[in-house]
């Protein structure tokens, strides 16, 4: 009876401390990763030779390597970058950002970039017949649908950056896997429990979500004519 | 003295090897119709995306109100706020209801408040009769439908001419009429328009003056009482044939 109620009292724990932490990592990581990323997808269709490459390159870099190793020179290697942050705490949880960000910023752009390119032509030649400019028919016209067009796709990089911000735990972020070998150590016999709660945590912030999105969107896109899927 | 709107002087397109445009010119008048017709491949499109500079020609020049558009120093984005086009498959603003659609120009281009906006955008739907459908998005109207968002959209930037690229060739058959009636209708009010069309009963009813192209040179001008009475070059004859045939002999009443 002691132990049950000693489970409960350390999965509240894990949940208060490492579920919030592990939603902000995604969040925040997630949405530099859609700035970074949409600036690259734009760089790569609209931008002068240079930036393609730069584009690519950066690409070709951030999906070529671990997420992992990414934490290590982020967290590790370069984490006097981050003493700004104040404390240790705050320093490898922006490190672990910046990784997370930075890699998925690769992915993004390469969704918005299929995207953009899936818009009609003929969207950019009416816009720019009303007299837009390609700044405005980009801002205005483009974007907007190519952004309702990522988001059943965006759904999945989602549920990829939220199951990958657990590896932020070998850098020290007190994320929902950190809190819980950190009481694993003290409670073995509860190990199989808690990496169980752990696993559903996991699964109740992703299955939900990237179906609900993903098929709210896909009937919003169809009513726009904008293609979705079946 | 009228004014000319729009001038175009021996314009030259080649895409690669390919010549689509082999040195045409011609001037527009204020509140006079043209109507560009002839064999598919004639030029006829990249010839009005010449003149709103969607497509650059390699040579020759296109001037607005005596303007050029080939000038390094135009503002090309302003210039073609006076230039409406009107799309063979609309291309309406997917993401945008109707009303958005033809107030999204005024708003954005010709800097009006969103009020102001939406109030030319209402007016220019009325003038399309569309004026209850402003809040359905685009994928929710019929072709004819979408077309006449897509006249509202071009009239809402009160331009000095309308191009028209083959406006009723997408739709069914039955959706060609609201369309025609609509083009009618502002012809008549003294719009000015540019439209490359096979619809020889609208070309009859307002046209000033009808061009016929082929292999990307004018082969024949002329009013509609010319080419329905009495053209001249052997291939207006053959085409103009060939519409009466698909046609009927009602539409276009040649007599040979």
């Amino acid at each position: 009876m002691q132990e049950a109620i000693g489970l409960l009292d350390i999965l509240l724990l894990i949940m208060i401390r490492g579920l919030s932490t592990t939603l902000a990592l995604t969040l925040i990581s997630l949405l530099f990763g859609f700035l970074i990323g949409t600036g690259l997808a734009l760089m790569r269709v609209y931008g002068p030779i240079e930036l393609q490459w730069v584009s690519i390159g950066y690409e070709k870099i951030f999906r070529g390597i671990p997420l992992l190793v990414l934490l290590f020179i982020f967290g590790a290697a370069l984490l006097g970058l981050f003493t700004w942050a104040g404390s240790l705490t705050n320093a490898v949880f922006v490190a672990a950002v910046f990784a997370l960000a930075l890699r998925s910023a690769a992915y993004q752009s390469e969704l918005f970039r299929g995207s953009i390119m899936s818009i009609d032509p003929g969207q950019m030649m009416a816009a720019q017949s009303v007299g837009m400019n390609q700044y405005q028919a980009t801002w205005h016209i483009i974007l907007p649908q190519a952004l309702r067009l990522s988001l059943p796709g965006w759904t999945n990089e989602y549920a990829v950056v939220i199951k990958d911000s657990s590896l932020a735990s070998a850098i020290g972020v007190a994320e929902l896997i950190y809190q819980a070998q950190a009481f694993t150590l003290d409670y073995p016999a509860l190990f199989l429990g808690i990496i169980l709660v752990i696993a559903i945590i996991y699964f109740a912030f992703t299955y939900p979500v990237t179906k609900y999105v993903g098929e709210s969107m896909t009937t919003k896109l169809r009513e726009l004519g904008l293609g979705g899927g079946k | 003295m009228m004014t000319k709107v729009i001038e175009v002087k021996d314009v030259w397109k080649a895409y690669d090897t390919l010549e689509v445009l082999k040195g045409i010119s011609f001037d527009v008048f204020e509140g006079e119709v043209k109507v560009v017709f002839g064999p598919s491949g004639s030029g006829k499109s990249t010839l009005l995306r010449v003149i709103n500079m969607l497509t650059p020609p390699d040579k020759g020049e296109v001037l607005l109100r005596g303007q050029s558009l080939m000038d390094p120093q135009a503002d090309l984005t302003k210039l073609r706020a006076h230039i409406g086009f009107v799309f063979q498959n609309f291309n309406l603003f997917a993401h945008l209801k109707a009303i958005d659609n033809v107030s999204i120009g005024p708003h954005l281009v010709l800097g009006k408040t969103k009020e102001e906006a939406h109030d030319i955008a209402f007016k220019a739907l009325e003038k399309v009769r569309m004026n209850d459908w402003g809040h359905h998005y685009p994928a929710q109207l019929s072709g004819g439908q979408q077309q006449r968002i897509g006249i509202a959209r071009s009239l809402a930037m009160n331009p000095d001419v309308i191009l028209f690229d083959e406006p009723t060739s997408a739709l069914d058959p039955e959706l060609i009429g609201e369309v025609l009636q609509v083009m009618l209708d502002i012809a008549k009010e003294g719009t000015t328009m540019i439209v490359v069309t096979h619809e020889l009963g609208f070309a009859r009813a307002v046209a000033d003056e009808m061009i016929f192209m082929d292999h990307g040179v004018i082969v024949e001008t002329g009013t509609p009482q010319h080419f329905f009475q009495n053209p001249k070059s052997e291939r207006a004859i053959d085409f103009l044939h060939k519409l009466e045939v698909l046609y009927g002999q009602a539409e276009t009443d040649i007599e040979s």
